[in-house]
């Protein structure tokens, strides 16, 4: 399925869990913060969250700021 | 003689109280815009400052060769302050403060409900859009953040930031990263007594602007809490050293803030005694 994933266009497999394209992607969940269609999944959820067609995925982490 | 120095003096100096949190040091640096992490860790240690600032971005996913800022951080004495820099309305704001959250939560950083709130109106002064921020620090405050929040130096949205419920109200000295000092003092002042109005402990931090250490000793001396910077120490042409400069400096105004200055006048006053001297007035006495 057709997902978009820090607004770029990305593949993911059918029926995928966050989690499952978070590992995919080889990220560790402890340092980034997901958000699928502007809301924002926490960590514990990841495993349940089933992903679907046109989702809207956000991963971000910490960076130096001000 | 009594010996005393900086250091032991500071010993007094019990820091400050935002929120839940309690600061040894009143000076917050951010970690942005060093050539390189190692320098910026080096800035952090001698600036003294046991709070930071961190901005939440995408995450770059295919080219992760970048170091990573928190493997340059001692997370067990640091408390991160995520930003929500970048933003410009309040819907981003939020989703980026709780995205923030979402990772120091995960970090067990006890920032974690902290958020430096910055929600902009205009990316060349980078001037805070001031009913966006009012709106983001209701919804924020409601959702159990603590809010500190960046904010412009006029006095009566200070004063309605504060009635929102942000834990800090920062009014900035001068634009972001413009290195301009504070630019209205007397602005400032009324913000502190707006702000410490039956509340003097409420923590008013002057964030932004400032370009050098008189300005942090200066923020200090109007009778701010603390100072919250980057530019000037990250920028400066020796960032470490700037970094200390920054720590005197914001002990220096704390220090005089609490002695209270000698008003100014018009004239001078002889600090040696003017009975005795050997040798003769050219003008009478008081002319």
């Amino acid at each position: 399925m057709n997902i978009s994933l820090n607004g770029e266009p990305h593949v993911a497999p059918n029926s995928a869990s966050l989690a499952d394209l978070l590992r995919d992607l080889q990220i560790s969940c402890r340092e980034v913060a997901v958000e699928v269609n502007l809301e924002l999944i926490p960590r514990d959820e990841h495993e349940k969250h089933t992903l679907v067609e046109a989702d809207r995925v956000e991963v971000v982490r910490l960076v130096g700021g001000g | 003689m009594t010996q005393t120095n900086i250091e032991n003096s500071s010993a007094a100096d019990a820091g400050v109280r935002i929120g839940d949190q309690h600061l040894r040091s009143r000076l917050i640096v951010g970690t942005g815009k060093y050539d390189n992490l190692d320098e910026m860790r080096d800035s952090i240690d001698a600036s003294g400052a046991d709070c930071v600032t961190v901005a939440v971005r995408r995450d770059r996913l295919y080219d992760r060769e970048g170091q990573n800022v928190l493997d340059f951080l001692d997370l067990s004495k640091t408390v991160l302050l995520p930003n929500t820099a970048g933003c410009y309305n309040a819907q981003d704001a939020v989703r980026t403060a709780r995205m923030g959250r979402e990772i120091l939560r995960n970090l067990g950083n006890s920032g974690a409900d902290w958020v430096k709130l910055e929600v902009l109106g205009d990316s060349k002064t980078l001037l805070p859009d001031p009913m966006a921020t009012l709106e983001a620090t209701e919804q924020l405050v409601d959702e159990g953040f603590q809010v500190l929040c960046y904010t412009s130096d006029d006095p009566v949205t200070a004063r309605r930031l504060k009635q929102a419920g942000a834990v800090s109200v920062m009014p900035a000295g001068s634009p972001i990263g413009s290195g301009q000092g504070i630019l209205n003092p007397n602005n400032i002042r009324i913000c502190l007594e707006y702000l410490k109005d039956g509340d003097p402990d409420y923590p008013v931090i002057v964030d932004a602007g400032v370009g050098t250490a008189s300005d942090v000793a200066f923020a200090m001396e109007l009778g701010a809490d603390g100072v919250l910077l980057n530019t000037a120490i990250a920028h400066a042409r020796d960032p470490v050293g700037m970094a200390r400069a920054m720590k005197a400096a914001v002990q220096a105004g704390w220090w005089a803030s609490q002695s209270g200055r000698i008003p100014k006048r018009l004239y001078a006053t002889a600090s040696s005694p003017e009975d005795g001297v050997v040798a003769s007035h050219p003008y009478p006495r008081g002319s």
